[in-house]
């Protein structure tokens, strides 16, 4: 579905510094209908490598193929939703989870009646003419993630969505990001900082070292699904998070930052 | 534990930790408008028993109850000349407008074109407009366009610098993120830049009405012709008619308030996001006294 070989990103020096290496020979691949993860320290690119798969950033080296092909460009043809939720404050919640279809062009009253069967599921029902302002962060999430649902890509690129949220929220929310995906059965790729979180969820775990940011390993999940909470506590997930785990341990202080 | 059914879980979690906005109107206005008339009516009580008890001459300080007897007894006089000052600010303010949001949307096409003009727009300011505004009676005559151009030139640049600084507030990741739901230039305009600019843009709309009011007193003074509240107020200074000037001050400052409302207004209606949050933080600040 979606392919990256080789990816490479450099930024440019600045004053006193030399050219800061973001990522070095990044490959990966997607699969259709696959839930993917990203697992990496702070600094291992994770954040810059989705910005080039979505089309925001060209990388220097390197290439990304959707269903085999080389497209113009990726803009508009992936769907991302960046580590902050980036509700526009001028926007009801309805009005910020439509912006996708408006901008695909489908009228305003069909592309609310898609968002509106769409609310209970998101756990926005009742909250459609509210101003996000008025939204709990779990529910700015909800919104966020429905926003980049309902834009209606195949490929979806999610940056720590259950990021900033309480311990509490968060677990629910996995169980509940979990039942979405079964039964829509997008490609996604998520980027996360919890282990346990990436292989409850994930078909792969891509384990990435830092600086600079590279592929240290690929470690498939092959517990069955439907996957609960419960499952976290079974010798086999342990064993799977373990395998995940240890190689970012060990990454730890490996090179000395610049 | 796992809940059945855990996204009903997520709903009802979520209907709790929605905020409840609201308190009932008539209290609301008592709040907000009860302080300010009691401290207005204390003032002008003051004032009255200041001139009546001190007998000072009315020539220098006219009492309250003087200026509403003169206010009534030169209506005649200050009522045409009150509708041309407004005009002249209705027509001075409203080109500030559409000449400082058609500047700032341009600049905002073009970086080149705000690197270029917003050093300049700036540096002219530095010229004072009661400078120019001698000039521009000679390029424009003793008649109502003389006073639209000052009160245009002096309201202009607060308008087009917070439309500016508006339409450059847009949050990146904004754009980043609707250039990837497929939203080009115009789009982005549109959708985030404009809607982002308003709060900016109103913030400068406030200082320009003020600014206006007092461009349209200054025009009137440099290059009269014979009506207008600000050659009134010159006039009655030099037969030292001072409960008539005074008149004309309160009719002055009416217009100025009148502005100002407006803009509330429109602001209220084009920017309700800011008002929600503005209600909301009120409600917070004082829910301890109404508990």
């Amino acid at each position: 579905m979606l392919e990256a070989t080789g990816l490479s990103k450099a930024f440019a020096a600045e004053r006193g510094h030399t050219e800061l290496a973001v990522l070095s020979d990044v490959s990966l691949e997607l699969g259709a209908g696959e839930f993917v993860s990203l697992v990496g320290r702070s600094g291992s690119g994770k954040s810059t490598l989705l910005r080039i798969l979505a089309g925001l950033l060209a990388p220097d080296a390197g290439e990304v193929l959707l269903d085999g092909a080389r497209p113009q460009s990726l803009l508009g043809r992936i769907g991302y939703m960046p580590q902050d939720d980036l509700l526009m404050a001028w926007r009801s919640t309805l009005d910020n989870v439509t912006v996708g279809l408006e901008l695909a062009g489908v009228p305003r009253p069909q592309a609310r009646a898609r968002a509106r069967a769409e609310l209970t599921r998101f756990g926005l029902a009742g909250f459609e003419r509210h101003w996000p302002r008025a939204l709990s962060g779990g529910m700015r999430r909800r919104a966020a993630l429905l926003r980049t649902f309902l834009a209606g890509r195949e490929v979806l690129l999610l940056d720590e969505p259950l990021g900033a949220l309480d311990a509490l929220t968060r677990e629910e929310m996995r169980e509940w990001l979990l039942e979405v995906w079964e039964s829509d059965r997008k490609t996604i790729l998520m980027v996360t900082h919890d282990v346990d979180e990436a292989v409850l969820m994930s078909d792969r775990v891509y384990v990435m070292a830092e600086r600079p940011g590279r592929m240290h390993e690929a470690v498939a999940v092959t517990l069955p699904r439907p996957r609960t909470i419960e499952l976290c506590d079974t010798a086999a997930f342990r064993a799977l998070a373990a395998r995940v785990r240890v190689p970012l341990r060990q990454g730890r202080f490996a090179q000395a930052p610049r | 534990m796992r809940m059945p059914g855990s996204a009903t879980a997520v709903v009802a979690h979520g209907r709790r930790e929605a905020r409840v906005l609201g308190a009932p109107n008539s209290r609301r206005a008592l709040g907000r408008y009860g302080p300010p008339l009691v401290f207005a009516a204390l003032v002008l009580g003051a004032w009255q028993l200041y001139v009546s008890l001190s007998g000072i001459s009315e020539t220098v300080l006219p009492s309250p109850i003087e200026i509403a007897r003169a206010l009534v007894a030169a209506r005649g006089t200050l009522a045409p000349s009150a509708w041309t000052t407004i005009s002249e600010i209705l027509i001075g303010y409203g080109s500030a407008i559409a000449l400082g949001c058609g500047l700032a949307l341009l600049v905002a096409s073009s970086p080149l074109l705000e690197r270029a003009a917003y050093p300049w727009l700036v540096i002219s300011q530095l010229v004072p407009v009661p400078a120019i505004a001698a000039l521009v009676v000679v390029w424009t005559g003793f008649g109502l366009g003389s006073k639209v151009v000052v009160i245009a030139l002096v309201s202009f640049f607060p308008i087009a610098v917070g439309a500016i600084d508006g339409l450059r507030s847009t949050e990146p990741a904004v754009l980043d993120l609707l250039a990837t739901l497929g939203a080009g230039g115009l789009d982005r305009l549109r959708l985030a830049r404009v809607p982002s600019a308003l709060p900016y843009l109103f913030s400068g709309l406030r200082v320009a009405a003020v600014l206006s009011v007092i461009g349209a007193v200054f025009a009137e003074w440099v290059g009269s012709y014979q009506t207008g509240l600000g050659y009134l107020i010159l006039t009655y200074n030099n037969q030292t008619a001072t409960a008539a000037e005074f008149a004309a001050i309160v009719l002055l400052a009416v217009i100025g308030i009148g502005l100002f409302a407006l803009v509330g207004a429109l602001e209220r209606v084009l920017v309700p996001w800011n008002r929600a949050l503005e209600r909301s933080s009120r409600s917070a600040a004082t829910r301890g006294d109404h508990d």
